[in-house]
């Protein structure tokens, strides 16, 4: 499991595209919003939260039918389902690579967006926080929805479909945590919830999603 | 006899083709019975005046919106766990439906809204709740359509649905931690003391029954067109061999 978790970094940091490109898209939104929204300061830090979660999610699906899409085209897919290890722990493990790619870098660069957004400084630790808390569901979540799609020609766009309202509960909680953070009140009631949704997800999805892909393998 | 009996699909057509003739018009007659009394023969509420008598379709389409997902929850579990075609293809049916019934609450919602809160939306917790159980049933159905193989997308589908409703759950209970109604509480319930006043209450339970008599066979009518389609591929693909 470990060298596959080993594989599965490898081809995404020599391969590129994957990781580079999810975090120029978070900076980019984070560019953007000001751009459409006006430069002034007040208005900027009150929606910095939700702007930075939401750019955060968008950037994580970016790159999700990676997750399954390349091992099932040239056939590793296939040796993954028949190894002997259970194609729950594959997807558990292909899921911590794609948030190890995706996930940590976007949580670590988010301050340096947060302060783009003119985020209070008291919001940064909380940001970090609830990204380094919430990104992880956001990867399983994805995975599950990338085995739904892999099989599928055009599934990029259905799988945004599936999986956003999927990640509703964990985006809701998420800025909810950066926003309460902010404004100094107590965060410790979104963060638990989020933190369950995490764990939830992270302990039930991957027998979910390798139900899906056995599907998808028959 | 056992409820399996009905998961052949020979069966099923031919009771459903025994079923419908009566319960079609009798959802029929009772939404025109509803509906009309609703509409013509009850009291203007003393605050909102005629726009009260939106409650007729609002609220039976809005309870059939979340009980069409249910239905396919449980048609879902029984295609996973006995696979029988017949309930696949009923939840197949079912999805359209219930996507129109949370379309209708929304529609119904916003046509009230506007002149009761002064606005057509409001991202209060049941209204966004639904915005988002559309958009379940946008993804399932998409899901359906794009996957080739009826067997494949059948089990997707449900595995989906059974995701699905874990997530919708927690997104109704997320919403309203995030942000306070507007939206009134519950018009009905099984304790008497929440309930509307009786005079709006019997046109609405009427119509209430109207809807679940539609729902009924409007997925009759539709699960016997899938399975009729289904035939016509088997057909056509024999037809192509010989």
């Amino acid at each position: 499991m470990i060298a596959l978790l080993v594989r599965d970094l490898r081809l995404a940091i020599r391969a590129g595209g994957g990781f580079g490109l999810g975090l120029a898209f978070f900076l980019l939104v984070a560019v953007l919003v000001p751009l459409g929204v006006g430069p002034e300061g007040g208005l900027l830090a009150k929606i910095a939260p939700g702007i930075l979660w939401v750019g955060a999610l968008l950037a994580c699906l970016l790159s999700l039918d990676r997750i399954f899409a390349l091992d099932f085209e040239d056939g590793s897919l296939d040796l993954l389902a028949t190894a002997p290890i259970p194609l729950e722990g594959v997807v558990a493990i292909k899921a911590l690579a794609h948030w190890l790619v995706t996930g940590l870098p976007l949580t670590l660069a988010a301050p340096l967006l947060g302060v783009l957004l003119n985020l209070p400084l008291t919001g940064h630790g909380w940001l970090v926080l609830s990204l380094f808390l919430g990104t992880p569901a956001l990867s399983v979540i994805g995975a599950f929805g990338a085995a739904l799609t892999v099989g599928l020609k055009r599934g990029g766009l259905l799988l945004s479909l599936l999986v956003l309202p999927l990640y509703v509960p964990t985006l809701i909680f998420g800025a909810e945590v950066v926003k309460r953070g902010a404004a100094g009140l107590s965060v410790e009631a979104p963060l638990l919830l989020m933190s369950a949704i995490t764990l939830g997800s992270a302990a039930a999805l991957p027998f979910a999603a390798a139900a899906a892909l056995r599907i998808n393998l028959r | 006899m056992s409820i399996w009996e009905y998961a052949n699909p020979k069966k099923f057509s031919e009771t459903a083709a025994r079923i419908l003739p009566v319960v079609a018009p009798l959802s029929a007659l009772t939404l025109l019975v509803g509906l009309i009394w609703g509409f013509f023969f009850t009291p203007d509420d003393y605050k909102q005046g005629a726009t009260v008598k939106i409650i007729y379709l609002h609220v039976p389409s809005a309870m059939m919106a979340i009980n069409a997902w249910g239905m396919m929850l449980v048609t879902s579990l029984v295609w996973l766990i006995r696979r029988h075609h017949v309930s696949a293809l009923a939840a197949r049916a079912a999805a359209p439906i219930g996507l129109a019934f949370t379309l209708i609450a929304l529609v119904t919602g916003a046509l009230w809204g506007q002149p009761m809160w002064g606005t057509w939306w409001a991202w209060d917790p049941r209204l966004t709740s639904f915005l988002i159980l559309a958009l379940f049933y946008l993804g399932y159905i998409a899901l359906w359509q794009a996957v080739e193989n009826p067997d494949t997308a059948a089990d997707l589908t449900s595995v989906l649905c059974i995701v699905g409703s874990v997530f919708a759950l927690l997104s109704r209970y997320a919403v309203n931690f995030w942000n306070q109604g507007l939206h009134q509480g519950a018009s009905l319930s099984l304790d008497k003391e929440e309930n509307v006043s009786d005079v709006f209450w019997l046109p609405l339970l009427v119509c209430i029954a109207g809807f679940i008599l539609l729902f009924v066979s409007l997925v009759l009518l539709r699960t016997v067109t899938e399975i009729r389609l289904r035939r016509l591929a088997v057909i056509e693909a024999r037809e192509r061999v010989e």
